[in-house]
């Protein structure tokens, strides 16, 4: 049982700066044991993305190549790396916490008796894995034990990737031995639902709004005030999920990541979901009437008080400060 | 159809977070509960799809006694009837051992479907469906925000990252696990609550599964998260701290 691998994942066509987080994540792993940290990468053509991390990391490269593994379904990726293990026994895996990884390394710890830690957002002595609980109100530490590979995938953001690029590590093929008909699922190209017509991304300022609104008619005052303020109106997922606002306005995990001068998030708790689309903002100012709300936690500015009083005062404030 | 939809019981949204004194749980005395927010997407998703095509839905739960408040707001929407595991050890076992306590409860009911939430409001490991899938020898899809029927089995619309979805045929019997937000959600109707009272609920244990609880991840101690920022809080009435944040705003940050 020997070693640390990263799993690479690549989303058309890219190698996303996650992965390189976890590489990062991987690295604090080294550091206690003295290891390397290996890297893999899977598909049906890796000599390209291969050739990129070799430069990022201090081990090899595994490419784990077979033209059935050319799109994701978790039957195949979790074949490919099952074998992988079995043959290498590599102490830890460390996986980017992305939807794909969410989709399929469960089921590939399980194989082994094991438990994916998910989600992680530091790694401590021991090792001792710190991820959220409630919502992000509450922060567990973790420890895995018995026999077999550690899982542990990584959240977006929480370790700084290092951009350095080093003498590029050795690379070998590793071929699976899969069949189409251990493929049971059928997966379509990704699509959108409609043309995106809001670019909140190149906002200078932003008030997002979330549940703490209670009704889609209390929207005005909020609209009120992103128009005082020369900023886009955003919200938190509930608020598209019922319908309040479209979809295209939705910054977190499944909707946009924005990092405006201002972002202004109103009656918003702060669910990680949330927070990992946003907390690159260079002021985050935020309102809610409970203290304890995680998004106080990434906030500059607070105010703790009922939205539907602050609100209205600070539209007026701003009014007054155009004059 | 026969569906399965496995839900949690979890704190309210908004419920006061307490650490206990062992440091390895929260407080749960004066807590409210409520059904987990994607698992009742669940629920709905399942509900609709047996409006359309006939069948059956059995809601399962495990969790101490009070998870029986969650499955009489099941039937009372329309689930068939209910399989309560009893395990007042939840937070103690990791997602294998809940996932097996699932998978083997569900079992012998051989379903078409088996649907869960995507991921729970409390502990968050958002793996139960999934190593249910590989427990049960079957195929899952997750993040799923719609069901059809096909001749063949089921097309499901996927959720990806930044806006984007996927649709994925797969042969049924399957697992899948349900976002928020796909469907809107029905409330129990007078005369569902009524019925609910007559409907099956048959309680099983760990011990009658066969499920020993051995974790091979272990939650070691909870806490108060630390601040990574430190934030400023604006003290005073509406009025005062909303004329401090324009002074901030025009002054520090240069957005006025």
């Amino acid at each position: 049982m020997s070693g640390i691998f990263v799993v690479i994942e690549e989303r058309q066509g890219r190698i996303g700066r996650i992965s390189w987080e976890a590489v990062a994540a991987a690295s604090v792993l080294a550091r206690q044991t003295s290891a390397k940290v290996n890297a893999i990468v899977i598909g049906a053509q890796t000599e390209q993305f291969a050739a990129e991390t070799a430069k990022r990391i201090s081990g090899k490269v595994i490419r784990i190549e077979h033209s059935l593994l050319a799109s994701y379904t978790c039957d195949g990726f979790s074949l490919a790396l099952e074998q992988f293990i079995r043959a290498e026994s590599p102490e830890f895996l460390v996986f980017p916490h992305t939807y794909q990884v969410r989709d399929y390394v469960p089921a590939l710890a399980a194989r082994f008796g094991r438990v994916l830690i998910g989600d992680v957002v530091g790694i401590e002595e021991g090792p001792t894995f710190t991820r959220q609980l409630m919502q992000g109100r509450l922060t567990g530490s973790y420890r895995a034990s018995g026999a077999g590979p550690v899982f542990v995938s990584v959240q977006s953001g929480a370790f700084r990737a290092d951009t350095a690029e080093t003498v590029a590590a050795e690379a070998s093929v590793f071929t699976p031995a899969i069949d189409s008909t251990q493929i049971r699922t059928k997966p379509g190209e990704p699509f959108r639902d409609s043309a995106q017509t809001v670019d909140l991304g190149s906002a200078q300022a932003i008030v997002a709004v979330g549940r703490g609104i209670r009704e889609a008619e209390n929207l005005g005052m909020i609209q009120e005030l992103a128009t005082a303020l020369g900023a886009e109106v955003a919200a938190s997922r509930p608020i598209c999920d019922n319908g309040w606002l479209p979809i295209e306005r939705q910054v977190g995990s499944s909707g946009q990541t924005v990092a405006p001068k201002l972002y202004l998030a109103v009656g918003i708790s702060g669910a990680i979901q949330h927070l990992v689309g946003m907390k690159g903002s260079q002021c985050i100012v935020a309102v809610n009437k409970d203290p304890e709300a995680p998004i106080f936690e990434v906030a500059h500015y607070g105010i703790v008080g009922d939205l539907f009083e602050v609100i209205p005062a600070l539209t007026e404030a701003v009014k007054a400060a155009h004059q | 159809m026969k569906i399965i939809v496995a839900v949690k019981q979890v704190p309210e949204r908004d419920a006061p977070v307490r650490v206990a004194a062992s440091r390895q749980w929260i407080e749960e005395a004066d807590l409210q509960f409520s059904m987990n927010e994607s698992d009742a997407y669940a629920l709905e998703e399942a509900l609709q799809l047996k409006e359309k095509v006939g069948g059956e839905v059995v809601v399962i739960s495990a969790g101490p006694e009070r998870v029986a408040t969650t499955i009489r707001e099941a039937l009372a929407k329309g689930a068939d009837r209910a399989i309560h595991v009893e395990c007042d050890d939840m937070a103690k076992r990791d997602a294998l051992g809940v996932a097996r306590l699932l998978a083997e409860a569900v079992r012998s009911e051989n379903p078409d479907l088996v649907l869960t939430g995507l991921q729970s409001d409390d502990l968050g490991y958002g793996q139960t469906g999934v190593i249910m899938a590989e427990l049960l020898s079957l195929p899952h899809a997750s993040l799923i925000l719609h069901v059809e029927k096909t001749d063949s089995g089921i097309t499901v619309k996927r959720e990806l990252e930044e806006g984007w979805f996927q649709n994925i045929e797969l042969p049924t019997p399957a697992v899948l696990m349900i976002q928020s937000g796909g469907t809107k959600l029905r409330y129990a109707t007078l005369m569902g609550i009524k019925r609910a009272k007559t409907k099956e609920l048959r309680k099983v244990t760990a011990a009658d599964l066969g499920i020993e609880n051995e974790p091979v991840v272990t939650l070691e101690s909870i806490s108060l998260p630390q601040k990574q920022t430190s934030t400023q809080i604006l003290q005073g009435t509406a009025k005062e701290t909303a004329a401090t944040l324009v002074e901030k705003l025009k002054f520090e940050v240069r957005v006025l």
